[in-house]
């Protein structure tokens, strides 16, 4: 969802505190071929492509949505910071209340985690998008890599106000009968309940290892996923694949079930257990 | 989790010069009006609306205009496809009388409703809209599972000479009906909706899709309603509050493309 105002505005509706638009750059692009998804036992495994229709055109979809009361996070890709600059002053003009930088798309050649995971580029373009805006920037890491805690210092020292952990994780699907991969793109992202452990994981290890907030994001579908992020470290979390289990509802469900769980613990706020996992 | 099947295709039948059927072995439930992802290996993976149900034996009907459907067209029997779903809603058929109105290849996904209304003894009124003669099929499927037929064709080489949408109006003028079912050019398909007034309309959208599981939104209309999801029927009621309704839909990269 969220390539359009009116997705957004819907999951606004359905309880989300803010929405993360589809990831933009500089000029429209189609995607891959479809098959771009799917749906496997314990998860959903995608490679779209980084599909969206170019900033210029997007401004219009954030420009309608000024009336929400609720922040938008505008998310961008580019292959070199002169382009991530470029698209981080236009979402701010557009009126993004924040910036996501996707470094960490693990299918789309030239972008995401092949920027994302040279420490030197995560920090430079950060630190050039801070120069150049005055919303809040949070990078958007992934698991694919060996240097993650490496990396999330790089975004710190770039001056980033929050990281996002974690992106889809690199798997495949081959299909027996015609033996071939599925996705036309061969490779594809894995998200959904199979890479909550690993998000947790992820999580965690950048929390031992940076100050700033961190987004917790992967296969969380009911409040006590949402709960374990937060002990691992989270200040919040970002749902996607929950919407494939529990459908447009997952917002206002998982927020109800964080509250239950609270009152049965007797606990007041969220800032009570960010982190509690850390002993 | 609906898993990916490959099936052979076991019938190929040509409608016409550009119009194909397939069928493949099915014996799980399928409404009329929900879809399938129909993938062509190593080309592409398209929604396609079933045009029969049989007991043991589901198809699809297309005409080729896209690379895929091009692809899809030289396959032969005994070839094989990738198939998932069934996804999305169908039709709700149901009601006294009802007026069933297919603009183009629309007609293709209409049939099996046809056929399930008068299954039902649901008095059942069709009109066939294409552009030329050599365009029609399915009419003597139609005629043959008891429904009253009508043919529009843009030239006047059959039937009535004009759009299906003015000869929806004509017949709605004179015969009272509880709903319209229609599948067609959405030109057409916001036409019926000013003309049905008061009465029921139920209308097949199509809309470019990736992932058909509500999650991608290539699909969306109106206010984050998923074509795959929601639809691909939407009813009269809420297509009135949907503004991008037969005035544009949007391409693989999301950018808005007029009708």
């Amino acid at each position: 969802m969220d390539e359009d105002a009116g997705s957004m505005k819907r999951i606004i509706n359905c309880g989300a505190g803010a929405v993360v638009t589809k990831s933009i750059g500089v000029k429209a692009r189609e995607g891959y071929a479809n098959p771009t998804i799917v749906e496997l036992e314990c998860g959903i495994l995608n490679a779209m492509g980084l599909p969206n229709p170019g900033i210029d055109e997007f401004g219009e979809e954030i420009k309608k949505l000024k009336s929400l009361n609720a922040p938008i996070i505008g998310s961008i890709f580019g292959s070199n910071s002169k382009e991530f600059v470029e698209l981080g002053k236009k979402m701010q003009n557009y009126g993004a209340n924040a910036l996501e930088l996707n470094m960490s798309c693990p299918h789309a050649k030239g972008y995401g985690i092949e920027i994302g995971s040279d420490s030197n580029l995560v920090k430079e373009i950060t630190a050039q998008i801070k120069a150049s805006v005055d919303i809040p920037v949070f990078v958007k890491l992934s698991s694919n890599i060996s240097n993650l805690v490496e990396i999330a210092k790089a975004a710190e020292s770039g001056g980033a106000d929050g990281i996002v952990a974690i992106n889809t994780i690199k798997a495949m699907k081959i299909n027996l009968e015609l033996r071939a991969p599925v996705l036309s793109n061969k490779i594809g992202g894995y998200s959904g309940k199979a890479i909550k452990p690993i998000g947790v994981r992820c999580v965690y290890e950048i929390a031992e290892n940076v100050d700033i907030p961190i987004i917790g994001v992967g296969g969380i579908t009911t409040g006590e996923d949402a709960i374990e992020y937060i002990m691992a470290g989270a200040s919040a979390v970002q749902i996607g694949t929950g919407i494939y289990y529990r459908d447009v509802d997952v917002f206002k469900n998982i927020c109800d079930e964080m509250q239950d769980w609270m009152k049965k613990h007797n606990v007041k706020k969220i800032s009570e257990f960010i982190g509690a996992a850390h002993k | 989790m609906k898993d990916l099947k490959i099936k052979n295709i076991i019938e190929v039948k040509k409608e016409t010069n550009a119009v194909k059927t397939f069928l493949f072995d099915y014996s799980e439930k399928v409404i009329p009006g929900q879809f399938f992802m129909i993938w062509i290996p190593d080309v592409d993976e398209i929604p396609m609306s079933v045009s029969y149900i049989n007991k043991d034996a589901i198809g699809i009907t297309f005409r080729k205009v896209g690379d895929a459907t091009k692809s899809l067209f030289d396959l032969e029997e005994g070839d094989k496809i990738g198939l998932r779903g069934p996804y999305g809603n169908g039709f709700n058929i149901s009601g006294k009388k009802i007026l069933f109105v297919g603009g183009g290849t629309g007609i293709a996904m209409m049939a099996p409703a046809v056929e399930e209304a008068t299954r039902k003894n649901i008095s059942s009124t069709v009109i066939i809209g294409v552009k030329n003669k050599s365009e029609l099929f399915f009419e003597n499927r139609l005629k043959k599972s008891g429904a009253k037929i009508y043919i529009s064709t843009d030239d006047g080489s059959k039937g009535c000479k004009g759009f299906a949408s003015d000869l929806a109006k004509e017949i709605i003028g004179k015969e009272k009906f509880t709903s319209v079912l229609t599948c067609g050019p959405e030109i057409m398909m916001k036409k019926l909706l000013d003309i049905c007034k008061n009465i029921e309309l139920q209308a097949s959208l199509e809309r470019y899709m990736k992932c058909s599981i509500g999650l991608c939104g290539q699909c969306c209309i109106g206010e984050g309603l998923r074509v795959c999801k929601e639809g691909p029927v939407f009813d009269g009621k809420t297509l009135k509050n949907v503004e991008d309704f037969g005035i544009y839909k949007r391409d693989a990269s999301g950018r808005k493309v007029r009708f």
